[in-house]
C-alpha cells in the first residue's frame, strides 16, 4: 500500500461522505459548507491525477466564487423554516433513492463491462505534461480559441442577464 | 497515479453523480437543488480529468475548463432567477413554485 493509494482513499472517502451528508442535512447552509468540503477533496484528487491547473481553478472558481455566491443568496433569502421544506413523504424518498441507485448501477455496468476503460496503460510523464498550465493554455489559444471567445461572451451575457433578473422592478 | 486503477476514480464519480441525482429528487429547496446540480457537474469533471490524465492528453482538461465556465454562468443566472421568484412568491420551495404547470 503506497502513499498515493492512501491519499486516494482518504480524499475519495471525504468526497463521498461529504456529498451524502450534503443531501441529507436539513439546513441549507450546512449543505453548502459540506459541498465546499467536497470541492476541496476533489481538488486534492485532481492533484493526485497530475492536473495542477484544474485543481487550482477548482478551488478558486468553485470553492471561491460559486459557493460564495450560493452562500450570499442563502443569507439574503433568509431561508425560512427548513423543516417544512425537507420532504416528509416516504414514497418519494424511496423512489428517488431507487432512481439514483439505478443510475449508479448503470454507470458501474458501463465502467466494468464496457470496453474502453480497460486497456489504458497510464504514462506518468505524459500525464504530468498534460496537466500543466502550459499544455492547457496552448490548446486553449490555438485549437480552442473560438470556444474560448464564446465562453467569454457567455460570461458577459450572464453578467447582464443576472443583473436584469435580480433588479428591483422586474416586469 | 499509475498505481491506482482508473476504475476507482470512475466509481467515485458515478457515486457522486448518483448522490446528486438523489439530491435533486429529494430536496425541496431550490438553492440546494442547484447545489446538487453543481455536484453532478463536478462528478462529470472528475471523469474528464481522469481520462485526460490516463491518456496523457490535455484536451479533456480544456473541456473541464469550459464546463466550469458554464457552471459559473448557470449558477449566476439560476440564483438571479431564484431571487426574482422569491421576491414574487416569498418561497424557494419547488413544490410551491408551480406556475408553469397547466
Amino acid at each position: 500500500m503506497n502513499i498515493q493509494l492512501i491519499l486516494f482513499i482518504v480524499l475519495a472517502s471525504i468526497a463521498a461522505v461529504s456529498s451524502v451528508v450534503m443531501i441529507t442535512r436539513k439546513h441549507a447552509v450546512i449543505s453548502a459548507v459540506f459541498l465546499v468540503l467536497n470541492f476541496f477533496a476533489l481538488a486534492g484528487l485532481y492533484l493526485l491525477l497530475n492536473a495542477q491547473f484544474i485543481a487550482v481553478v477548482q478551488i478558486i472558481v468553485y470553492a471561491g466564487a460559486i459557493m460564495v455566491l450560493f452562500l450570499f443568496v442563502l443569507m439574503l433569502l433568509n431561508t425560512e423554516t427548513e423543516h417544512k421544506l425537507f420532504i416528509d413523504k416516504r414514497a418519494i424518498k424511496f423512489f428517488s433513492i431507487l432512481v439514483s441507485a439505478f443510475v449508479f448501477v448503470q454507470i458501474t455496468y458501463l465502467i466494468f463491462w464496457g470496453h474502453p476503460s480497460r486497456s489504458l496503460t497510464p504514462d506518468e510523464a505524459a500525464s504530468v505534461k498534460a496537466g500543466t498550465i502550459q499544455a492547457i493554455g496552448q490548446q486553449l489559444y490555438t485549437n480552442y480559441i473560438i470556444p474560448f471567445e464564446v465562453a467569454g461572451f457567455l460570461l458577459l451575457a450572464t453578467t447582464i442577464g443576472a443583473l436584469v433578473l435580480a433588479k428591483k422592478k422586474f416586469e | 497515479m499509475s498505481s491506482i486503477p482508473m476504475e476507482y476514480y470512475l466509481i467515485l464519480s458515478a457515486f457522486m453523480f448518483s448522490v446528486g441525482v438523489a439530491g435533486v429528487l429529494i430536496r425541496r429547496n431550490a438553492i440546494v437543488v442547484f447545489m446538487c446540480i453543481e455536484l453532478m457537474l463536478n462528478s462529470a469533471n472528475l471523469t474528464l480529468v481522469t481520462f485526460s490524465s490516463y491518456l496523457g492528453n490535455s484536451i479533456g482538461q480544456v473541456f473541464v475548463f469550459f464546463v466550469m465556465t458554464v457552471a459559473a454562468a448557470e449558477a449566476a443566472v439560476g440564483l438571479a432567477i431564484i431571487i426574482a421568484i422569491f421576491r414574487n412568491k416569498k418561497t424557494v420551495n419547488i413544490d410551491e413554485i408551480n406556475i408553469f404547470k397547466w
